[in-house]
């Protein structure tokens, strides 16, 4: 690589040509604040409209100050990041920024979080020389995700997120000057939009304008209730990051601590999804199995590849821009849907209460899940399988409010019979998870032998499309990969063009997988936290005794005394469901 | 015999001043007459402000231009001028010091060609240099363009023949020749009277860059408010590939190069460059940070050249007559003449094209003949939004763009509005300002939200509210709004503000301190009062007066109720005894 | 959402192809359309985003965008004010000022009986004979403040005829 030699504040540095002004000075300890810029390294996206202009340096020779996200550094170029004019420049900016922005930070869900309070500190705004008109339009509510966008600073970083990334097209500019602002289209609600849900808006949002539907009075409700019996289930992909809302380094487990901090927030039960994501792949790696084998067998109806349908955005997606292929992915519910099927039903009868009278709570690094508990498909007479879906940074907010220090709680168990679970369940926070669980069981299922080795390399990573090769005892098994929508976007259209030749593909609409995922604790834009988090899942699944899902006593046991076999009928009841097509 | 040629100007306002009447009148009666003559339509011929404008030229004779053709002048030059040979009123002579002052270049067949007829075009060289050119090495065209020295006129001014050749070498199998046709300052009709004129030489110049640079397609950005430019430029393309002028394999050249025509929908952001291509892209018209610039990464992400309707306009006379003719005209720095649209409180107002350096004194003063009425000459505007006012001390200031950027304005496209003592320049300022928020595509915060808050403060003064703070605040936020902003826009909208306080600075503070307006056009401030030792009682205020703010008997001194009155200024303009005064 | 009629459609979905479906092209298609149903509604949009394959949000972002474009239909009459610079000064603002009273609407609105939107527009290059006010294809210049009324009256009366 080439490099130039550039002076920044006065000191000669040598750097990487190409680079940015903003990542050159960050590279040699000068920390330029900004604020629209974003960059996402692993999935290599990068957001900077230059719009923001906090970021602006003064290069000599250069009429305008520059916004050093957009500029790149040339042989010779001498850069100021303090002066006064730069200065003044900024702090002159950030007022009239906030000179159209509610003063709401004591009451916003965003306070100590956003980005837009923290460099507004930075840069020393103790008042607004400016005021006038503000905007004020209504805010809007779904599901899932509120949006204000009185908060919206107009960074595009969501707009970015939602078309390139994600490619829903869901989000975008609308209007021009004072008036312009971030919404769907017509300015419609998320919920009449083709809008999945998926919160990787949310995820990057610097500011309150985009954020979840906080649902947790309603868990308190529920917990002081008594004739209400309370369980939860928690995510794999929780436990990995809940520890960072209690300033623990990214990627700290805190599996059993979580257990304590829920058991001490009066949940009856502690239950793990991880149960209902071993049950997942008995459901799913059968089917897979059976379709190869109709498809080995020259059955012409059989379709492959298979899909996952564990991720409900991902659902979502294709109902809504590829309803034409909706009898691809498999039939499966997400593990969240198949716990609350069978909580509603075996676990209310083992404790001899009825349906109306068990809350189930789920824990979710998701925020599609939220919706995905209010399909109508997903309930009974109008009583939901899931009562209540709390995003991560929800929980942690609620164990705050619960005077709970989660940092000195001891670890205690989940409970039993739906909280144990497999080293594979865990494996399902993650990109690349859900397929390598659904091996380890298919292989041994279909080739009556054990493997010898349950770490699949091939199969873990962060690349957005990943593929591999397994043989199953003489089969070769082609698996796909794909998270973030933009990259399932790219399998579907392959597969629709007959250029697929996968026999499974897993696809998770998150970067990353779960444990990117719109509810959890914000990265800002630091995605190598992600594969910290990914590598604490892959250290509790090589901790777990057991690591396979059919060999988890209870699912076991689940299947000898309830649902009969993997596809039964009664498992089709509870533990399957059907697509819509939902083209907007 | 030749026939007499009778010419009729029939841009956009010649034809909303009625010449098509005019033109039907003639034909009418010269076909009745038996009265050998060919009727031509042309574009502008500059004299808007005596529209409607024709020219006649009789067999053997100088052209005669006539001014202000309504029915009565047009039966007068028919029974007088064309059958007697007399003389007749409203001959526009041709050495008074509209025209003399005067040299065309871009404007060369403006208002003397049919711009729907490719043949005249021809007839006046057009296409020459052309050949001339598919005859030379690419570079050397360039060499040529460089050498002349001209700058483009759509306001940054930057070296056309160097963004030719950056363009040139920019490696790309695909390289894209635009001509910016948005035109949409307020107050300047330039390039849409070139394009209603002569589209032609604007054609043969994209052709040539193409050439130049090694693109085979072309695109021309145009407004969608300018539907006659439209069709005139339509019709050129469609007679221009007709003649071989445009397709496959130019005049057998090998070369190929065609046009195609996009539309704008009515963004002024949409003229910079960058909003110009996202808009061509079917996108919204957002800038982008340059570098890169267009020449390098433009339309579909390939290396385009984009120029001003007038820079083109002005190509094929230097490759005619070389890049030393059109360089030893101007001054050191500015090369060539630039055409100016004159309008707002000046005599003659029109289209006009004069050399660099001319002074805004011979502009004002002698083509454009001072100041309408018995008024003061207050300011010039250049520059429209961007720019800035020139006030008295730089009548004498050559105009090139070195020295109106030292003024503190700008040659911006070329709109020149003349401002007497009627104007209040603190109104002025916000006027260019509420124009900018309109048109601020919102993607970057200084322009967005900067340029409200300025207005905002204006608008505080202009109701007579401001304090001497506010004064301190505007300058200081206008100069991070310049410093700050991503593109020309917001790096230029407070330029009138800066202009004006720098010049104004009293008048400003005249409001502030004194609550005055002296030109009576901030409603706060003024109040209409009736002198009750003038009014007759007529009752002609009190019958006009749209909202009843006005009470007094028949033959008793009326009055004003001030808090009911909207300042419409009705009754004013009504009473026969100026006995209505602003206060 | 209201269903568009099927020969509307079929204009639309002709119209995109006429356009070989390019997205680049859109806002030739937004132009073509508008020109022919005399605005743009949400079924239009959708429907148009659809055809070129684009998400909603783009089309709706691209109209809303630029000023040429509306989603509301125009009065009988567009009555439009220029606003530029020329006509600026030569006190456009009064004439607006009386438009908006006579007609009781604001700028871009429409009387309720259907027969006058208000309108801005920037120069129409008629600066010579600011202030402009256009109307359809019909340009009035010099207008004062007291000719607003007998422009109205003058359009009711056209309107009423065309019933
Ligand atoms: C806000 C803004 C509006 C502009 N409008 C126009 C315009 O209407 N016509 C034009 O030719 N150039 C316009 N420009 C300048 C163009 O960006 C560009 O510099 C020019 O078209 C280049 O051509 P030239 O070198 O021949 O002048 C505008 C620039 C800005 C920043
Ligand atoms: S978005 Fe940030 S700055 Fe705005 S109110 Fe919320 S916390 Fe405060
Ligand atoms: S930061 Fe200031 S306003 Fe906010 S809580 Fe503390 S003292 Fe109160
Ligand atoms: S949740 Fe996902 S699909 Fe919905 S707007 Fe946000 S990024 Fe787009
Ligand atoms: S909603 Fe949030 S992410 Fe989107 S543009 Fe506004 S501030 Fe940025
Ligand atoms: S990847 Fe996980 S977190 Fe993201 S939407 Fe899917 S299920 Fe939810
Ligand atoms: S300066 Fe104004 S017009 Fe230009 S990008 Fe910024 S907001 Fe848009
Ligand atoms: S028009 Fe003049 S003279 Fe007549 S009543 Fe009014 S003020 Fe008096
Ligand atoms: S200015 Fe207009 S409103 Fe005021 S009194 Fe005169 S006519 Fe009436
Ligand atoms: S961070 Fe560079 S412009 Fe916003
Ligand atoms: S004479 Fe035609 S534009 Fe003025
Ligand atoms: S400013 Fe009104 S017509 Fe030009």
């Amino acid at each position: 690589m080439k490099e130039v030699t550039i002076t920044i504040d006065n000191t000669k540095h040598s750097v990487a040509k190409g680079l940015t002004v903003l990542d050159a000075a960050r590279q040699v300890g000068i920390d330029i604040p900004s604020l629209c810029f974003m960059k996402l390294h692993d999935i290599n996206i990068e957001n900077k409209p230059g719009g923001c202009r906090i970021c602006v340096v003064e290069v000599k020779g250069r009429k305008n100050l520059v916004p050093s996200c957009c500029t790149e550094v040339e042989d010779g170029m001498e850069i100021q990041t303090h002066s006064m004019r730069v200065i003044n420049a900024r702090r002159t900016v950030m007022e009239l920024i906030l000179s159209d922005h509610p003063a709401e930070c004591l009451t916003c869900a965003k306070a100590g979080d956003c980005e837009l309070q923290v460099v507004a500190d930075r840069l020393g705004i103790r008042e607004l020389h400016y005021e006038g008109e503000k905007t004020h339009l209504p805010k809007g509510n779904s599901p899932a995700i509120s949006r204000d966008p009185n908060k919206c600073i107009l960074c595009r970083r969501c707009e970015m997120m939602c078309n390139e990334v994600q490619t829903v097209g869901c989000l975008g500019a609308v209007n021009r000057g004072f008036h312009s602002v971030v919404t769907p289209a017509f300015g419609n609600d998320l919920i009449n939009s083709v809008c999945t849900f998926c919160g990787q808006c949310v995820a990057v949002c610097p500011t309150g304008a985009l954020t979840e539907i906080d649902e947790s009075a309603k868990v308190v409700r529920a917990l002081n209730d008594p004739t209400k019996t309370v369980i939860v289930q928690t995510a794999p992909a929780v436990r990995a990051a809940l520890g960072e809302e209690f300033g623990n380094e990214p990627g700290t487990l805190v599996t059993g601590k979580m257990v304590a901090a829920l058991r001490r927030l009066g949940f009856h039960y502690v239950f793990d999804t991880d149960f209902a994501a071993d049950l997942t792949i008995m459901e799913e790696g059968t089917e897979l199995l059976r379709r190869l084998k109709g498809y080995l067998a020259g059955d012409t109806s059989v379709k492959l590849p298979i899909l996952t349908s564990c991720c409900p955005a991902w659902v979502n997606f294709f109902e809504h821009q590829f309803p034409d292929m909706r009898d691809i992915p498999s039939t499966a519910r997400s593990p969240q849907q198949m716990f609350g099927a069978i909580a509603k039903t075996y676990f209310a009868d083992l404790l001899k209460i009825e349906r109306k009278d068990l809350v189930v709570v789920s824990i979710m690094p998701c925020l599609a899940k939220k919706y995905e508990r209010a399909r109508p498909e997903f309930q009974q007479n109008g009583n939901p399988d899931v009562d209540v879906v709390l995003s991560t940074r929800e929980l942690a907010r609620l164990i705050k409010l619960c005077n709970i220090d989660l940092n000195q709680l001891p670890d205690e168990e989940f409970d039993q019979p739906l909280g144990e679970s497999t080293g594979a369940g865990v494996l399902f926070g993650t990109t690349g998870g859900v397929i390598e669980a659904a091996v380890r069981t298919a292989y041994e299922i279909h080739t009556g032998k054990e493997l010898p080795k349950l770490e699949f390399e091939e199969l873990r990573g962060m690349e957005g499309l990943r593929e591999a090769t397994i043989d199953f005892d003489g089969l070769d098994l082609k698996i796909g990969i794909a998270h973030g929508l933009g990259n399932a976007r790219r399998m579907l259209e392959d597969i629709r063009s007959g250029k697929s030749h996968f026999h499974a593909i897993e696809i998770m609409s998150c970067p990353g997988g779960c444990i990117g995922g719109g509810g959890q604790p914000y990265h800002h834009g630091h995605v190598e936290i992600l594969k910290k988090r990914q590598l604490a899942l892959y250290k509790e699944d090589g901790s777990k005794k057991i690591r396979k899902s059919h060999e988890n006593p209870y699912i076991v046991s689940l299947y000898k005394n309830f649902l009969g076999a993997p596809m039964s009928n009664l498992a089709h009841l509870l533990l399957h469901t059907h697509y819509f097509d939902k083209k907007y | 015999m030749e026939n007499t040629i009778i010419k009729f100007a029939m841009g956009t306002c010649g034809i909303a001043s009625g010449t098509q009447d005019i033109l039907n009148l003639f034909d009418k009666e010269l076909s009745r007459l038996n009265y050998p003559a060919s009727l031509v339509k042309t574009g502008c011929m500059g004299h808007c402000y005596a529209e409607p404008t024709i020219s006649i030229t009789l067999p053997g004779k100088d052209a005669v231009y006539f001014g202000n053709v309504n029915e009565e002048r047009a039966r007068d030059i028919i029974d007088h001028f064309l059958l007697k040979g007399d003389h007749t009123e409203g001959i526009i002579p041709p050495e008074g010091d509209f025209s003399r002052k005067q040299l065309k270049i871009a404007l060369r067949n403006c208002g003397e060609i049919d711009p729907e007829n490719i043949q005249e075009y021809i007839d006046r060289e057009g296409y020459k240099a052309l050949m001339k050119c598919l005859t030379k090495k690419p570079e050397k065209v360039i060499a040529e363009i460089k050498d002349s020295g001209l700058r483009g006129r759509g306001g940054g001014g930057f070296s056309t023949g160097l963004k030719w050749e950056i363009t040139r070498k920019s490696k790309s199998d695909v390289k894209y020749v635009v001509c910016n046709a948005d035109e949409g300052d307020p107050g300047a009709f330039m390039d849409r009277s070139v394009l209603e004129g002569d589209p032609h030489s604007v054609i043969e110049a994209m052709i040539i860059c193409g050439y130049s640079i090694g693109s085979n397609n072309g695109l021309v950005y145009i407004r969608a408010e300018y539907p006659l430019a439209i069709s005139r430029l339509k019709t050129a393309l469609n007679q221009a590939r007709e003649q071989g002028f445009l397709g496959e394999n130019i005049l057998h050249s090998g070369f190929s190069f065609d046009i195609e025509i996009r539309y704008g929908a009515g963004a002024f952001v949409c003229g910079e460059e960058t909003a110009l291509i996202h808009s061509m892209e079917g996108m919204r018209g957002e800038p982008t940070f340059k570098p890169p610039y267009p020449s390098v990464s433009g339309y579909m992400g390939k290396p385009t050249c984009v120029n001003n309707v007038e820079t083109l306009a002005n190509i094929a006379t230097i490759i005619r007559n070389g890049a030393e003719w059109f360089s030893s005209i101007g001054t050191a720095t500015s090369k060539g003449t630039k055409v100016f649209a004159l309008a707002g409180k000046i005599k003659r107002t029109g289209l006009i094209e004069v050399p660099m350096g001319t002074t805004l004194r011979e502009i004002i003063f002698e083509i454009g003949g001072g100041i309408k009425g018995i008024k003061k000459f207050k300011a010039a505007q250049t520059g429209g939004p961007s720019g800035g006012c020139l006030s008295e001390q730089y009548l004498d200031t050559p105009i090139d763009y070195e020295h109106l950027l030292e003024a503190g304005s700008m040659m911006g496209s070329g709109g020149m509005i003349v401002l007497d003592e009627d104007d209040c320049m603190v109104s002025m300022a916000k006027f260019y300002l509420e124009f900018s928020i309109d048109e601020s595509c919102g993607k970057c915060a200084p322009c967005r939200l900067g340029n409200k808050r300025l207005h905002e403060m204006l608008v505080k003064i202009t109701d007579g509210k401001g304090t001497m703070a506010d004064l301190q605040k505007i300058k200081d936020l206008s100069v991070v709004i310049k410093d700050t902003s991503l593109c020309g826009l917001g790096q230029t909208s407070p330029n009138p503000v800066l202009s004006t306080l720098n010049q104004f600075h009293d008048e400003y503070v005249a409001h502030i301190e004194e609550r005055n307006c002296s030109a009576h056009q901030c409603k706060e401030l003024i109040h209409y009062v009736i002198l009750p030792d003038k009014c007759t009682g007529c009752t002609v205020c009190f019958r006009n007066c749209p909202v009843e703010a006005i009470y007094g008997d028949k033959g008793e001194v009326h009055s004003i109720l001030d808090h009911q009155c909207i300042k419409c200024g009705i009754c004013l303009s009504k009473c026969k005894f100026n006995a209505i005064i602003i206060n | 959402m209201t269903t568009l009629s099927e020969s509307t459609r079929n204009f639309l979905v002709e119209l995109c192809r006429k356009y070989r479906n390019d997205e680049h092209e859109l806002i030739n298609v937004l132009h073509e359309a508008q020109d022919a149903l005399g605005y743009l509604p949400v079924e239009v949009q959708h429907l148009v985003a659809g055809e070129l394959k684009i998400p909603d949000a783009r089309v709706y972002g691209v109209v809303t965008f630029y000023s040429f474009f509306t989603m509301v239909p125009k009065g009988k009459f567009d009555i439009s004010i220029c606003m530029g610079t020329a006509c600026y000064v030569k006190g456009n603002e009064l004439i607006l000022d009386e438009f908006k009273r006579r007609l009781n609407v604001k700028v871009g609105g429409t009387t309720p009986d259907g027969i006058f939107t208000l309108s801005t527009l920037r120069c129409v290059g008629a600066c010579s004979l600011a202030p402009v006010v256009s109307i359809g294809n019909k340009v009035f210049g010099n207008v004062t403040p007291l000719q607003v009324k007998k422009i109205i009256d003058e359009y009711i009366e056209k309107a009423e005829e065309l019933h």
